[in-house]
């Protein structure tokens, strides 16, 4: 089974198939990516706060997009775009599935690699290029893309619709195309892994949740993001070579009329929710497992209600296929498929409930080590809850038609979506940082790290949803123009001022990072938490094989502390006499 | 490894705190005044669901500072895990009752107005067609003759946003209007929506209505003004370079200065 040691330093640091290589690879252009997506948030909030502010020193770094020191309105939805599709596909999706995915699967399945190495490498280089292909975009005439994360055409069809929609948008379809590309290998490479890879004992009701919620957010990336492939190529084909799938008769721009006929802005609208729905819970499954493995070693207990976890998570899963309806609620669908999308979508609530209170309920009775990887996870409970409140009035067709496209829309995403997801990416860097490294992140500094991100969060996203309650439009660009928003000016500059101290928060963490990696106390015991899975029977860092020995064989389940237990119970040994998952008492 | 009472209250405060924020940001009155009849009945909507998701943020905030309270207490063995019964009362009751206030307001609370705002308007109802354009709102009512001329593609101009077709005995009548639409009090709006270029959203907050307009389709919707006044129309679908100020408004009028003002109009006057 283990192949050779990989010799120079090409094919060990670049063109590496080593799991744990590939999921650094993934997780430090994740991490790059974050840092310009966050600036392009920045800029989106100076804009928002200040609008039509004259910004001299900006236009001297950003001459042609703020010419004259004041942001051009195209500028700021080339921004909006990019950020959304920056954050959402090369940041969350990249840390937690390629970054975490990668590094961890085989270490928690006892494994010494993924099934396909070298599927594995191929699929990190194609989403290196896709990344840096969207960044180039800003630099073509006309700039990014325009249309939004969504791409709706005719605006993302046409190519006079928007400035955006010149090459800028033609870039954009192909870079999501090599993502997709890359994300569907990766994708059959987990599945594969996860069922097949997995070591002797180790059955599937013994997997930690953290493999469960990224075989979930697999087989969910397999099925959902096929359809977004087909329509790109199909926008593609609109834009560059004069089909009509989106695009109906009688389109007029600039008092001209267009040749298209028979298509349909619609089509695009199902086939990008197809996937754009099940992308949510693609993201956010992740970082939930990631809290359950976080919540047990801390708290000294077994996981509250782990079967009813994996059988919620699957059939939020199977639901998440069948809701997207529900972003398109004023669209000009059917109205009767309204109804139907609405009751759908608010059966999700039950799975997800139990999975919520199951977290919660995980806190039960515990005395926690308060360590800032369980810091980050009582945050992310904190915004699992008041995000998922959120899906309560968009969920259903009647608020959402007055909330639709409103920055209640985007509190609750970025709560969701955003701030629950890389809370998940916090506490799983602080929890395996001493894994990957043999050297553990600095505790103050992460600790500050939380302390200024968590209310930062609120005051920014929570603020947001009763901006959407006034009705303010979420693309809007100086919000001045309309009576009714010039109210609101004061509110959007105090989060505007919390957004910027956030982004300084994510610094201290990257600062944090680098500062470990050379400097880092070293971490001499494999376990430091006392932690039952499998990666922390290796040693830290793994070698290539993840074992020097051989494979470990599993005989408990991945969360058996007892009742005052402070010792390990590695899924290695044998569990305790008596069963440490039922109460003693 | 860090085990603190310290600790623990902070993080505890920290989730009061969290409802602190809700509370003083619910205070302050958020939603516009309602202006229509159907209004009444989505926020409602609303209201049901800002009290409940309210609740259950109380709910949920509290008994995460509990249980990390009771987590930094420091002394003593862990309590024991709760027993399998009161377990399954913990997994289940929760989410069977948040079912039920989700489903119940979809199929008591909103469903019944959803019918009702896309179902077919009343015959006495006032038809207006909006048109968006990149970055405009053109409004046209039908004249005496009730009926809409042709309009077609190949005709629009710079002074003809709609291309109208003038050989069509239905169009000479036709008032066209930019960016502005005249409405009655207490009548029944029957709205025509499309868009010739990239797809709009007509959103008056008011009026509890927003809608998407799609090149390619025609959307009815309809709804009844009860409360004169003038509202911002805003466009609420990203659109283009002039998003931001593609801005109309609605202006309700008494019954009888609306007549009034309809007699005035001749056809396609600005």
């Amino acid at each position: 089974m283990s192949h050779g040691e990989p010799g120079g330093f090409w094919t060990r640091y670049v063109f590496s198939r080593d799991h744990k290589v590939i999921g650094l690879q993934y997780y430090f252009t994740a991490m790059a990516m974050a840092v310009f997506g966050g600036l392009l948030a920045l800029l989106i909030r100076m804009q928002v706060a200040w609008p039509a502010r004259d910004w001299p020193w900006l236009a001297r770094l950003l001459p042609d997009a703020m010419a004259g020191g004041v942001m051009k309105p195209e500028f700021y939805l080339a921004l909006v775009t990019m950020h959304g599709t920056i954050m959402v596909f090369f940041v969350i999706s990249m840390a937690l599935l390629g970054g975490f995915g990668n590094y961890v699967i085989p270490l928690q399945i006892g494994a010494r690699d993924m099934a396909f190495p070298f599927l594995n490498m191929l699929s990190y280089w194609l989403a290196l290029p896709a990344a840096l292909i969207m960044l180039g975009s800003f630099l073509v005439t006309g700039g990014a893309a325009a249309s939004g994360w969504t791409a709706y055409p005719p605006l993302s069809a046409v190519k006079q619709a928007v400035p955006g929609s010149g090459l800028g948008q033609t870039l954009w379809i192909v870079s999501m195309a090599l993502f997709i590309v890359s994300f569907t290998m990766g994708g059959l490479n987990f599945v594969t892994t996860i069922l097949v890879q997995r070591t002797r004992g180790l059955s599937m009701f013994r997997l930690p949740l953290t493999i469960w919620t990224l075989l979930i957010s697999s087989v969910l990336g397999l099925l959902a993001f096929p359809p977004l492939t087909a329509a790109a190529i199909l926008l593609l084909s609109d834009r560059e070579w004069g089909s009509s799938f989106f695009l109906p008769a009688g389109l007029v721009f600039g008092d001209k009329p267009l040749a298209h006929q028979g298509g349909s802005p619609l089509l695009w609208q199902h086939l990008f929710w197809f996937l754009g729905h099940p992308e949510v819970y693609i993201l956010i499954l992740p970082a939930l497992g990631i809290a359950f493995d976080v919540i047990a070693p801390f708290v000294r207990r077994p996981v509250f209600g782990y079967r009813s976890t994996v059988v919620s998570l699957w059939v939020i899963a199977a639901l998440s296929m069948v809701v997207w309806g529900h972003h398109m609620y004023v669209s000009g669908m059917n109205p009767l498929l309204g109804e139907i999308f609405a009751v759908g979508t608010l059966a999700i609530t039950v799975p997800f409930t139990v999975v919520g209170v199951n977290l919660v309920a995980s806190l039960w009775g515990g005395r926690f080590r308060f360590d800032t990887p369980l810091l980050f996870v009582l945050g992310l409970l904190s915004f699992v809850g008041t995000g998922g409140l959120g899906g309560l009035f968009l969920g259903n067709a009647v608020s959402d038609m007055y909330l639709h496209a409103t920055y209640f829309v985007v509190g609750h995403f970025h709560f969701m979506i955003g701030w629950v997801t890389l809370f998940g990416v916090f506490a799983g860097t602080y929890y395996w940082f001493p894994k990957m490294f043999g050297r553990s992140l600095n505790e103050t500094l992460g600790k500050v790290h939380f302390w200024l991100s968590f209310p930062c969060v609120y005051v920014v996203f929570l603020t947001m949803h009763f901006l959407g309650f006034t009705g303010m439009m979420r693309h809007i660009y100086d919000p001045e123009q309309y009576a009714f928003l010039k109210p609101l000016a004061g509110l959007n500059q105090l989060i505007s001022v919390a957004a910027f101290v956030l982004f300084a928060a994510q610094l201290v963490f990257i600062a944090n990072f680098a500062w470990s990696l050379w400097r880092g106390r070293r971490v001499v015991d494999p376990d430091p938490w006392k932690a039952n899975t499998l990666e922390w029977t290796a040693p830290s860092p793994p070698p290539h094989g993840n074992w020097p020995g051989p494979l470990p064989a599993v005989q408990a389940g991945p969360y058996e502390y007892g009742p005052g237990a402070e010792e390990r119970r590695p899924q290695s040994e044998p569990p305790p006499v008596a069963p440490a998952s039922e109460p003693v008492a | 490894m860090v085990r603190g009472r310290a600790v623990a209250w902070w993080l505890s405060g920290a989730m009061l705190g969290v409802l602190v924020l809700a509370f003083a940001l619910a205070l302050r009155p958020w939603f516009p005044p309602i202006a229509s009849a159907h209004g009444a009945a989505v926020q409602k909507t609303l209201d049901f669901t800002l009290l409940a998701t309210g609740g259950f943020l109380v709910a949920g905030h509290l008994a995460l500072a509990w249980l990390i309270a009771r987590a930094g207490r420091g002394s003593g063995e862990p309590s024991a895990a709760p027993s399998p019964r009161t377990r399954r009362l913990i997994s289940v009751l929760p989410a069977l009752f948040m079912a039920a206030v989700a489903e119940g307001g979809v199929l008591v609370l909103a469903l019944p107005v959803w019918a009702r705002y896309y179902g077919p308007a009343p015959a006495d109802a006032l038809q207006v067609e909006v048109t968006g354009r990149q970055f405009f709102w053109v409004v046209r009512y039908p004249g005496p003759d009730g009926r809409f001329g042709r309009t077609s593609a190949d005709r629009v101009a710079t002074d003809d946003p709609l291309g109208l077709d003038r050989s069509d005995p239905a169009a000479t009548d036709d008032i066209v209007l930019l960016n502005e639409i005249h409405l009655p009090r207490d009548r029944p709006v029957r709205l025509l929506l499309r868009s010739s270029d990239v797809i709009h959203s007509f959103w008056v907050p008011e009026m509890r209505v927003k809608q998407n307009l799609v090149p390619g389709m025609i959307i009815e919707i309809w709804f009844t003004p009860t409360l004169a006044g003038q509202y911002e129309l805003a466009c609420n679908q990203i659109c283009g370079l002039g998003h931001y100020r593609m801005r109309g408004v609605v202006d309700v009028a008494d019954p009888g200065d609306f007549e009034r003002w309809l007699a005035e109009q001749g056809p396609e006057s600005r």
